[in-house]
């Protein structure tokens, strides 16, 4: 059964110096808030694994935090470019980083793999394209029945996952809506599973029987984090923050002005800041 | 007749290729513009899909990714991001891909991972998300962008999602059983693939644009089609839907504090 527990110790009991670690949320539910406490507690050496790095992983790039990165499309949604994710893998600034590049396609079929206990994803996939010839990972095999050649990529097997959901229930439950993305895929390929949830109700008792329910003891640790996906949303709790989409552009672009807001918004904070950043993001009456 | 911009010309006669019975996978920017001006004008049965597994979606504005909630509480189920990709595209079940490019070749191969060399690149792009395989699984693909020279190119630097290749056989040749691209939409004209060379050459300029235009803001040798025909101006219903839909999404977005 999962711990509850406050966030400065899910993160420090769960993630290690050269780790591989997932934080995911299809653009909905990102882990923000469990990323900002990794980036407090100084991580170093990561691999990094997400369908959509985001800001997210341009704020642990940009801190220093990563050795390799395992992604599908590198972008600011409805934005642009992830300017120190590129700083990065141009520049090496401030660490060089390694990056292994996928389809959205291979990497939802890797966490499916992973959680299915498989040690490769097998798909029709990557015909004709060149990200087949620039990474080794991108494999193929011929099926046995048919002699149809396949794609095949490794399963993601990380060290331990990082979700945010709406609710767990006293037991430990974790409830999924809307956007579920790849939350279940993540939690069960990983050896552990960190969800911070918006709150912790008595039971699910209303809850409709097929929901998107990750059982009790398929989680470690359980925080209750209100706001901990922002400036990504919560179905139901909360609106995305375009507006702080736009800032990232601006702030991202020039190293000291990067450093700097890392300090003032991250270094300097707590964990408990969240539940302010989304109270004018909260839906209206 | 009305005033119309490029842009708007571009969005309705993209829109006019969807069919009521399409089963669509959208991606964001021009391609999510002209499908939910299809759903609102012609087509108000056609089924659009985004990658993050929203099915049979029907915002009232415009999404600025594609995991807005919206997109989640207008569709007939959301499911997860890799019964997405297997059960939905990669079974076969999506009629028409809608991409858009930042380059792309006559052949309708596109490129959106970098400009230059992959492991020395000069712009270093998104990437493909989840083009690669809409590419190779939708029945389809239809391809949306404004004309330029840096856009429209003799030869991409890389390729992200296939088109035909170099030629006819090309998705043959990669064991591909769909169509590929069968439909370029820009702000200057309409293009098909010529069945010979499967190249894309202009069977439509739109209203006002000559043939100089289209040479001028594209870097490949352009060909045109024996009849060449005048695309329809927009309807003044069209205008209305796009003009509304675009105040909608400005007007949500200003509620969020949004500076856009």
């Amino acid at each position: 059964m999962p711990r509850f527990q406050n966030l400065t110790d899910a993160v420090a009991d769960n993630l290690r110096d050269g780790d591989t670690v997932a934080f995911e949320g299809f653009t909905h539910l990102i882990p923000h808030a469990a990323a900002h406490e990794a980036i407090r507690q100084g991580r170093k050496g990561l691999t990094l694994i997400r369908m959509t790095p985001d800001i997210v992983y341009d704020q642990m790039i940009g801190m220093g935090m990563a050795r390799k990165v395992v992604f599908s499309y590198a972008g600011n949604p409805g934005v642009g470019l992830l300017r120190r994710m590129r700083d990065a893998v141009e520049n090496a600034w401030p660490v060089a980083i390694e990056i292994e590049e996928h389809s959205h396609a291979a990497m939802a079929n890797a966490y499916e793999a992973g959680a299915a206990g498989l040690p490769c994803a097998i798909f029709r996939g990557y015909r004709g394209a060149d990200l087949a010839r620039v990474n080794p990972n991108i494999r193929s095999v011929t099926c046995p029945f048919t002699g149809e050649e396949l794609a095949a990529v490794p399963s993601i097997r990380p060290d331990v996952s990082f979700v945010h959901a709406q609710k767990a229930n006293r037991r430990g439950d974790v409830l999924v809506e809307g956007i579920i993305g790849i939350q279940k895929e993540a939690v069960l390929a990983a050896a552990r599973a960190v969800v911070t949830v918006e709150e912790i109700v008595d039971n699910f008792d209303d809850v409709h029987t097929n929901a998107c329910i990750l059982p009790a003891w398929t989680v470690t640790s359980i925080v209750e984090a209100p706001g901990g996906a922002h400036p990504s949303y919560t179905h139901g709790y909360y609106e995305r923050d375009n507006p702080a989409y736009l800032e990232w552009d601006k702030v991202s672009t020039d190293r000291d002005t990067f450093t700097a807001w890392m300090k003032e918004h991250v270094l300097d904070a707590t964990p408990s800041v969240f539940a302010d950043r989304v109270a004018h993001l909260r839906k209206r009456p | 007749m009305t005033d119309f911009t490029p842009d708007e010309m571009m969005a309705i006669a993209a829109s006019r290729a969807l069919r009521n019975d399409d089963v669509c996978f959208v991606g964001i920017g021009a391609p999510s513009v002209a499908c939910n001006v299809a759903r609102l004008t012609h087509a108000p049965d056609i089924t659009l899909i985004y990658e993050s597994g929203t099915i049979g979606t029907a915002p009232d504005v415009l999404p600025l990714s594609i995991g807005d909630g919206e997109l989640c509480e207008t569709a007939v189920t959301t499911v997860s991001v890799p019964e997405m990709f297997r059960y939905w595209l990669q079974g076969g079940r999506i009629t028409v891909g809608f991409l858009g490019a930042a380059q792309l070749d006559r052949f309708g191969n596109i490129n959106t991972t970098v400009i230059g060399d992959y492991d020395d690149p000069k712009v270093r792009l998104p990437g493909g998300g989840g083009a690669p395989e809409i590419a190779l699984s939708s029945g389809e693909i239809y391809i949306t962008m404004k004309q330029s020279k840096r856009g429209m190119v003799e030869k991409i630097d890389f390729f992200t999602s296939f088109g035909h290749g170099d030629g006819p056989d090309g998705r043959k040749k990669h064991g591909m059983t769909t169509k590929g691209p069968t439909f370029l939409i820009t702000d200057k004209a309409l293009w098909r693939p010529d069945p010979a060379t499967a190249a894309f050459r202009v069977v439509s300029l739109h209203p006002g644009v000559t043939r100089d235009e289209v040479r001028a803001t594209c870097a490949w040798d352009v060909a045109f089609a024996d009849d060449v025909d005048e695309t329809p101006p927009p309807t003044a219903e069209e205008l209305k839907v796009l003009r509304d839909l675009h105040a909608r999404t400005k007007a949500a977005h200003a509620l969020s504090g949004d500076p856009t």
